[in-house]
C-alpha cells in the first residue's frame, strides 16, 4: 500500500458499528467471506471426522447416530451455508460493482439485509448443531424426515430463511448488471464473471422459491399432520423428491456457474491472452442455467418414475453436458499463444480444469440410465459430486480468493506456501476421492457409517489422503490470514497480475470507499491483451 | 485379462444383463480416457510451450479467439459419443425393466432395518433371499415404513422400496452362490447394517428349500423350533452364539445371563427373565443395553406367540450347554 492511498474501504470509516451497519458492498462481501470460511472449516472438520470413522470397518470412532448426524451437517453446511450463499455473497459482492464500474450494487440496503437474513438463518443451523444435530441427509427425504426425532424443523427453517437471502442477492445482482454499468460497457464487453453472476442470479430467484415452499410444506406436515409427503398421512414421498430436485438440480448450477466465471477471469489474466470463445461462454452460461431446470429427474432413476420420464430426463441431461465440455476446451485454448505464468491462482485454475473434467465426465456415466441404476446412491456418486463441487467450485473459489486477495486487502500472501498448498490440495483431493469411484463401482453404498470388509482397503486409502487434503486447505487459509498482519512488507501494487478488467485498472488496491475516486471512464475490453499492455505491478 | 479387468472395476457378473451394463461402462470409460487425455495434453502443452519465462517482456499477444472448424469438432465428437451412450443406456434399461412372463414372483418388503421375502409357494424368509439359478425372478418391492432401496451389486440392479406403492424389478442369476444385498436409500440409525444376502441355488435345490420353508413347524419341540427361527428370522446376523460381538450382544453366555441384571444406556437396569427377553424382541428400542446402539428392529407382527416362546426357550436352553 503506498502512502497516498491511506483512505480505503477497509480503514474508512472506522469502528465496529461502521462494519455492522455498512452499506458498502465490499465490506458486506468480506463479512460473507469470513462467515463462509468459518462454515467451510466446520464442514471440513466434520468431513475429516467422518473419514476417520470410515478408515476401517466397524464403529470404531463414532456411533451410527453420530455419523448420520455428521454427514447430514457436513452436507447441509457445505451447501446451504457455504457454497450457495457465501461464494456469490463474497466474491460476487466484492467484485460485481467494481467490474461494471459502479459505486455500489443497485440496492445497498437490501444487500445488507441479505447478509443479516443469511446470518439469522445460520443461527438456526448453529442451534441445530449445538442441540444434537439432524440425521436425515441434506436432502431431507420424506417420510424419514417427517418421522425423525432429530432437529429437522430448526434446520429446514434455517434453510428456508437463508433462501430469502439468496433471492434478494440475486435480485440485487440482476438489477446491478442491468442498470449500473458504466457508459460504454456493453453486454458483450462485460467480464465473464459478471455473466456468470447474472446467470446464477437468474437461477437463484427462480428456483429458490420452490425450495422454500418445499421446506414450509415439510414443516407444516410435521406440525399440523397435513398429508403431503408422508404416506402414513396420505401423502406421496416421490412428490417430495420431485419438489426437492426441481430446486436442487438448478442449485447445482448456482454452485458451479460462479466457478465458471472465476475460471474465465483467471485463465486470460494469467495467460495474458484474450479469452477463447467469449460469446460462446457467455451464452452457454445462460443456456446451462435454463436447461438446468429440465433435468431434475436424473436424481430419481431408481424411484420408479415412468419409463418415459426416465428416457426424457436422460436425454436432456446430455444437453447440459455438451456446452460444458466445449467450455473446457475454450479455457484450454485461451492459453494458446499467450504468456502463461504459474502463479497460485493459475495453479488452482489448471487443477480446476483437470478435476472438473473428471467430475463432468463421470456425470455422463450417471446420465446413462442403465448404468446409473447400478451406481445410484453409491460412492461413485459421492466421488462424482465431490469432483464437481469441491474439485470444481471450491478449487475455483480458492483460485479466486488468491487472485483477488491483493485486490481486496492490498496485501500479498507468501506465494511459495500458497502454491505448495495448491499442489497439496490437488494431490490430496485425488487421493481422497478417486478411490471412491472404484468403491462405488464395486457396490459400496453411500451414507454408511460402517461397511463390510471387502471395501476396507480403498476406504483406508481415501482416509489417508484426506488428511493431506484437509491440512493443505487449512494451511492455505492460514497463509492468507497471515498476510493480513501489520508488518507484511510484500507489496502487490494496485494491479499485481497485469489484468485488464476495471476492478484492477481503474482503482487502487484496496479500493477507495466509493470504489473509484472519480467517475470511471470505460477504456478497454476486459480481455484486450492483443491491444493493451499493462505491466504487472507485482515484483517477482 | 478381460475377467481380471472386470474384477478390478466390478463385482461378479451374475445377472443376464450385467455384462451389457459393464460394457456400456467400458464404452464411456474409454471415451472419457481419450477426452481426458486431450484435455491434459492440451493443458500441459500450452501452459509449458507458452509459459512466461524469466526475462521475457510483457507483450501484446495473439488476438485469435475462435476457430470454426476446431469448435465444430468439439461439438460433433462429444455429440456422437453421448448419442451412443444415450441410446445404449436406454436400450439396456429396457432390458432391465421388461420382465419375462415366466418369472417367479417374490415379494420383498423393506422395514427398518431388515428385509422380508415372501415366496409364491408360501413361506417367508428374513434377510436371506433364496432364488433358483437360470430362472427369471420378478421382485415386487415395497416398504413398511420409510424409504429403502434394494441393491444387488452382482445383478447390477437396484430399486427404491416405497411405503405407498409397489416397484418392480427383475433379474436372472446365471451362477450359484451367496451375494450381498445392500440398502441404498438412507433409512435411519442402522441403514448401514441393513444388509441381506441373495442365495442362488440350483432349481432342484430351490424347490426343496421352498417346500421345507412352507411346511409347518408345529410338531417341533419349542427349543428346536427356536434354534431354527434364530437363523430364519435373522437373529444370527446381529447376535452370534460364540461370544464374539457383532452389532448386538452375543448369546454364548446366556447360561449366566438369566437372573442377572442388565444395565441400559439411559442408566436404568432390569433383571433378565422371560418377560425381559420378550419385551426386548417386541420393543427393542424401549431398553437399550449399555454399550450397544438401538439398531435392533422390532419383531412386532413378525412372530407368532408360539414362535416367540420358541425363541425364548431356545435362548434359555443355551443354559444347559
Ligand atoms: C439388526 C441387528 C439385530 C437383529 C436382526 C436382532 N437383534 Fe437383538 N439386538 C440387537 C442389538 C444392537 C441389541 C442391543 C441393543 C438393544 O438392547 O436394543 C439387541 C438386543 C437384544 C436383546 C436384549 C439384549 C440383552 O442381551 O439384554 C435380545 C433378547 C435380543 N436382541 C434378541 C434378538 C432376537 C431373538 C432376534 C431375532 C428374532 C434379534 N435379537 C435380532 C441387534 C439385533
Ligand atoms: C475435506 C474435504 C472433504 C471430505 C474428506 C469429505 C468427505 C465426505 C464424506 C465422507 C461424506 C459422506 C459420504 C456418505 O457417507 O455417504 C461426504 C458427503 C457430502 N459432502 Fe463432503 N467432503 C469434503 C468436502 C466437501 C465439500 C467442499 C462439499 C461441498 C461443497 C461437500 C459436500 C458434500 C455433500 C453434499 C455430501 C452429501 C451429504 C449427504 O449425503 O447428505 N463435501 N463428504
Ligand atoms: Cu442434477
Ligand atoms: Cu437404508
Amino acid at each position: 500500500m503506498s502512502e497516498n492511498q491511506n483512505i480505503n474501504y477497509l480503514n474508512h470509516p472506522k469502528g465496529i458499528m461502521s462494519w455492522l451497519l455498512t452499506l458498502d458492498h465490499k465490506r458486506i462481501g468480506l463479512m460473507y467471506l469470513f462467515s463462509g470460511i468459518i462454515f467451510f472449516l466446520i464442514g471440513g472438520l466434520l468431513a475429516l471426522g467422518m473419514r476417520l470413522e470410515l478408515a476401517a470397518p466397524g464403529n470404531d470412532f463414532v456411533s451410527n447416530d453420530t455419523y448420520n448426524s455428521m454427514y447430514t451437517l457436513h452436507g447441509a453446511i457445505m451447501i446451504f451455508l457455504f457454497i450457495i450463499p457465501a461464494i456469490p455473497g463474497a466474491l460476487g459482492n466484492i467484485l460485481l460493482p467494481l467490474m461494471v464500474g459502479a459505486k455500489d450494487v443497485a440496492f445497498p440496503r437490501l444487500n445488507l439485509a441479505s447478509f443479516y437474513i443469511y446470518s439469522f438463518g445460520a443461527l438456526f443451523a448453529i442451534y441445530t448443531i449445538v442441540n444434537g444435530g439432524v440425521d436425515t441427509g441434506w436432502t431431507f427425504y420424506t417420510p424419514y424426515s417427517t418421522q425423525s426425532t432429530s432437529n429437522v424443523v430448526p434446520m429446514t427453517l434455517g434453510i428456508f430463511i437463508i433462501g430469502f437471502s439468496s433471492i434478494l442477492t440475486g435480485l440485487n445482482f440482476i438489477a446491478t448488471v442491468h442498470k449500473m454499468r458504466v457508459p460504454g460497457l456493453t453486454w458483450y464487453k462485460l467480464p465473464l464473471f459478471v455473466w456468470a453472476l447474472y446467470g446464477t442470479s437468474l437461477v437463484q430467484i427462480t428456483a429458490t422459491p420452490v425450495l422454500a415452499i418445499t421446506m414450509v410444506l415439510l414443516i407444516l406436515e410435521r406440525f399440523l399432520g397435513i398429508g403431503i409427503f408422508d404416506p402414513a398421512l396420505g401423502g406421496d414421498p416421490v412428490l417430495y423428491q420431485h419438489f426437492f430436485w426441481f430446486y436442487s438440480h438448478p442449485a447445482v448450477y448456482i454452485m458451479i456457474l460462479p466457478a465458471f466465471g472465476i475460471i474465465s477471469e483467471i485463465i486470460p489474466v494469467h495467460s495474458r491472452k484474450k479469452v477463447w470463445g467469449y460469446k460462446f461462454i457467455a451464452y452457454s452460461t445462460l443456456s446451462i442455467a435454463f436447461i438446468g431446470f429440465l433435468v431434475w429427474g436424473h436424481h430419481m432413476f431408481t424411484s420408479g418414475q415412468s419409463v418415459f420420464s426416465q428416457i426424457v430426463f436422460s436425454f436432456i441431461t446430455y444437453f447440459v453436458g455438451i456446452p460444458t465440455g466445449v467450455k473446457i476446451f475454450s479455457w484450454i485454448l485461451t492459453m494458446y499463444k499467450g504468456q502463461v505464468s504459474f502463479t497460485t491462482p493459475m495453479i488452482y485454475a489448471l487443477s480446476f480444469l483437470f478435476l472438473f473434467t473428471i467430475g463432468g465426465l463421470t456425470g455422463i456415466f450417471l446420465g446413462a440410465v442403465a448404468l446409473d441404476i447400478h451406481l445410484h446412491d453409491t460412492y461413485f456418486v459421492v466421488a462424482h459430486f465431490h469432483y464437481v463441487m469441491q474439485g470444481g467450485t471450491i478449487i475455483a473459489f480458492l483460485a479466486g480468493l488468491h487472485h483477488w486477495w491483493p485486490k481486496s486487502f492490498g496485501k500479498m500472501y507468501n506465494q511459495k506456501i500458497a502454491s505448495l498448498c495448491a499442489l497439496g490440495v490437488f494431490i490430496g483431493f485425488n487421493g481422497t476421492f478417486f478411490p471412491q469411484f472404484l468403491l462405488g463401482l464395486r457396490g459400496m453404498p453411500r451414507r454408511y457409517a460402517t461397511y463390510s470388509d471387502q471395501f476396507s482397503e480403498l476406504h483406508t486409502y481415501s482416509t489417508f489422503w484426506s488428511t493431506i487434503l484437509g491440512l493443505s486447505i487449512f494451511i492455505a487459509i492460514l497463509n492468507l490470514m497471515w498476510s493480513l498482519r501489520k508488518n507484511n512488507k510484500l507489496d502487490p501494487g494496485s494491479n499485481p497480475w497485469g489484468a485488464l478488467t476495471m476492478e484492477w485498472t481503474h482503482t487502487s488496491s484496496p479500493p477507495h470507499p466509493h470504489n473509484f475516486e472519480s467517475d470511471p471512464v470505460f477504456t478497454n475490453g476486459p480481455y484486450d491483451y492483443d491491444k493493451v499492455i499493462v505491466e504487472p505491478t507485482l515484483k517477482k | 485379462m478381460i475377467d481380471r479387468l472386470n474384477e478390478f472395476f466390478f463385482p461378479k457378473q451374475v445377472s443376464t444383463f450385467a455384462s451389457d451394463i459393464d460394457n456400456l461402462f467400458y464404452f464411456i470409460f474409454y471415451s472419457s480416457v481419450v477426452l481426458m487425455a486431450i484435455v491434459v495434453i492440451g493443458m500441459v502443452v500450452f501452459s509449458i510451450k507458452y509459459r512466461f519465462k524469466k526475462g521475457d517482456k510483457v507483450r501484446l499477444t495473439s488476438s485469435k479467439d475462435h476457430d470454426n472448424i476446431l469448435e465444430s469438432l468439439f461439438f460433433i465428437i462429444p455429440l456422437i459419443l453421448v448419442s451412443i451412450t444415450f441410446v445404449w443406456g436406454i436400450r439396456s434399461y429396457l432390458k432391465m425393466i421388461i420382465v419375462p412372463d415366466d418369472a417367479i414372483e417374490i415379494k420383498v418388503t423393506g422395514q427398518s432395518w431388515f428385509w422380508t421375502f415372501d415366496y409364491p409357494e408360501g413361506g417367508t424368509s428374513l434377510n436371506e433371499l433364496v432364488v433358483p439359478s437360470n430362472t427369471p425372478i420378478k421382485i415386487l418391492l415395497s416398504s413398511k415404513d420409510v424409504l429403502h432401496s434394494f441393491f444387488i451389486p452382482v445383478m447390477r440392479t437396484k430399486m427404491d422400496a416405497l411405503p405407498n406403492r409397489y416397484n418392480i424389478m427383475w433379474f436372472e442369476a446365471q451362477e450359484e452362490g451367496v451375494y450381498d444385498i445392500f440398502c441404498t436409500e438412507y433409512c435411519g440409525t442402522a441403514h448401514s447394517q441393513m444388509a441381506a444376502k441373495v442365495i442362488v441355488m440350483k432349481p432342484k435345490q430351490y424347490e426343496e428349500w421352498v417346500k421345507e420353508l412352507g411346511s409347518g413347524d408345529d410338531d417341533l419341540p419349542l427349543d428346536e423350533l427356536g434354534e431354527k427361527l434364530y437363523t430364519k428370522k435373522a437373529c444370527n446376523t446381529c447376535h452370534t452364539l460364540d461370544g464374539s460381538d457383532l452389532v448386538g450382544p452375543s448369546y454364548l453366555e446366556t447360561s449366566r445371563m438369566w437372573g442377572q441384571t442388565r444395565n441400559f444406556e439411559d442408566g436404568s437396569s432390569a433383571v433378565i427373565d422371560e418377560n425381559y427377553i420378550r419385551k426386548s424382541i417386541l420393543e427393542p428400542q424401549s431398553q437399550i443395553v449399555a454399550g450397544y446402539q438401538g439398531v435392533m428392529p422390532t419383531y412386532q407382527g413378525l412372530l407368532s406367540d408360539r414362535e416367540l416362546d420358541a425363541l425364548i426357550a431356545f435362548l434359555k436352553s443355551l443354559n444347559d450347554k
